[in-house]
């Protein structure tokens, strides 16, 4: 257990941002961050010597999350946009790259789950394509084409945005 | 001198940086021949760079007290070594007085007491063993929200043995109500129909007790307590079929799962 706190504090960060952007809620993504560490403490003795902190942790925490994610749904919980804000709004936007941000947060909503998951791990996380399959439990072919297919459908949304933003002048969803 | 085609996982890669040197060149080549390629992989270039940027103060936040890992493992080891000096309580009761202790604690008409929990444990097995639409509240799935839960409102940390060695496999539970206070109601299944409870909960009478049998008409049950917390498992097996079961609860918890 000694050896745990040094391999693991460090990746918190990291499994906040991730649960955040997966979760779209604060409060729902550090009660799945706190489940993911109370699980880890639980089962530190069973963890593979040789595997990689890093990875176990995103696949205890993914799991997780996709398990809160099916129950959300089954019970018919809907996240609303002004949930999404939270997230959107971790920066005040400003300028206009803090703007393509807050789109690309929103475009990244509707994304499919699995396809988010892979972006974001991948984009964001710099988790490798073979720990991504690892975490995700898919074969690395499936990681490169939900890849592929996230990205473009990212892009093809980032440009309804921008079309939209351009066609109706001043935006409010720009107004804070 | 190297002509395989470029692929759609190598704009991808290149995109994440994941190609080595010389691929990542030849790419870039085929970019500069291929306009319209090259503007969609810069724009998942600035789409990466954008996500990064927008989530990057979400890690930069200070780590909430509720995730201090320090604390969370400490205790939980605090947690492991009461359960620990329980077992040894257990051990040390059965040695030296445990059959006459036991049958004081069944003799004793109590309010309170062992013999009490073992009633409380027979009275929700009939409650909710017979439920097949919602036997329990949180499923096993969501475990980690029904420790969490239940260390809350029992007030300290609560352990879910794992009876799957055993042949019941762990399906969920909740916290009930008692005379004393809200318990930690825990229910198992062997696949078959045959259900298992465990209930516990902090005692004031009785804080240690070595394992005793208890009959409740068809349900047959063992109770013990432990350092103020009292356990009792019931099911409709024969007294000899749950014996070894709840020593194994027993043995998980000592060990401080």
């Amino acid at each position: 257990m000694k050896d745990m706190l040094p391999l693991i504090e460090p990746l918190i960060p990291a499994l906040r941002r991730y649960a955040r952007a997966l979760m779209r809620d604060q409060a729902a993504a550090d009660d799945l961050v706190q489940d993911c560490l109370e699980r880890a403490i639980t089962r530190w003795h069973q963890r593979r010597e040789d595997g990689d902190a890093r990875t176990w942790m995103f696949t205890i925490l993914h799991n997780l999350a996709i398990n809160r994610l099916r129950q959300a749904r089954r019970r018919g919980a809907h996240l609303s946009i002004e949930d999404a804000g939270e997230l959107a709004l971790a920066r005040p936007p400003s300028q206009e790259d803090r703007l393509r941000q807050r789109d690309v947060l929103n475009a990244l909503e509707s994304l499919p789950e699995d396809q988010r998951a892979v972006l974001l791990l991948v984009s964001v996380e710099d988790v490798s394509y073979a720990q991504a399959a690892r975490i995700l439990d898919v074969p690395i072919g499936t990681i490169m084409s939900r890849l592929s297919r996230a990205r473009e459908r990212l892009r093809q949304a980032m440009d309804g945005e921008t079309e939209r933003a351009a066609g109706r002048g001043p935006n409010l969803r720009r107004v804070k | 001198m190297n002509d395989r085609p470029i692929t759609e996982d190598d704009l991808q890669a290149f995109v994440d940086d994941a190609l080595d040197a010389s691929r990542q060149a030849e790419v870039a080549a085929y970019l500069e021949k291929h306009p319209e390629v090259a503007a969609r992989v810069a724009d998942y270039r600035r789409q990466r760079a954008d996500l990064r940027e927008a989530l990057q103060p979400v890690a930069d936040e200070p780590v909430p007290p509720e995730l201090n890992l320090a604390r969370m493992i400490e205790a939980r080891r605090r947690g492991a070594g009461r359960w620990r000096a329980a077992a040894a309580a257990v051990i040390l009761l059965g040695i030296g007085l445990g059959g006459g202790w036991s049958l004081h604690a069944i003799l004793r008409p109590s309010s309170e007491g062992i013999n009490v929990l073992a009633q409380e444990a027979a009275d929700n097995y009939r409650v909710f063993a017979p439920d097949f639409g919602r036997p329990v509240e949180i499923k096993a799935a969501d475990e980690p929200a029904l420790v969490k839960w239940a260390s809350k409102r029992l007030n300290q940390p609560v352990a879910i043995p794992d009876l799957s060695a055993s042949g019941y496999r762990f399906m969920g539970g909740r916290v009930v109500a008692t005379p004393h206070g809200p318990a930690l109601f825990l229910m198992y299944d062997d696949d078959q129909g045959t259900r298992i409870v465990m209930l516990s909960r902090p005692m004031s009478l009785d804080r240690d007790v070595a394992m005793m049998p208890h009959a409740n008409g068809a349900v047959a049950g063992y109770a013990w307590a432990a350092n103020g917390v009292g356990y009792s498992l019931v099911g409709p097996l024969p007294a000899e079929a749950l014996h070894p079961i709840a020593d194994e609860v027993r043995r998980q918890l000592g060990r401080g799962i």
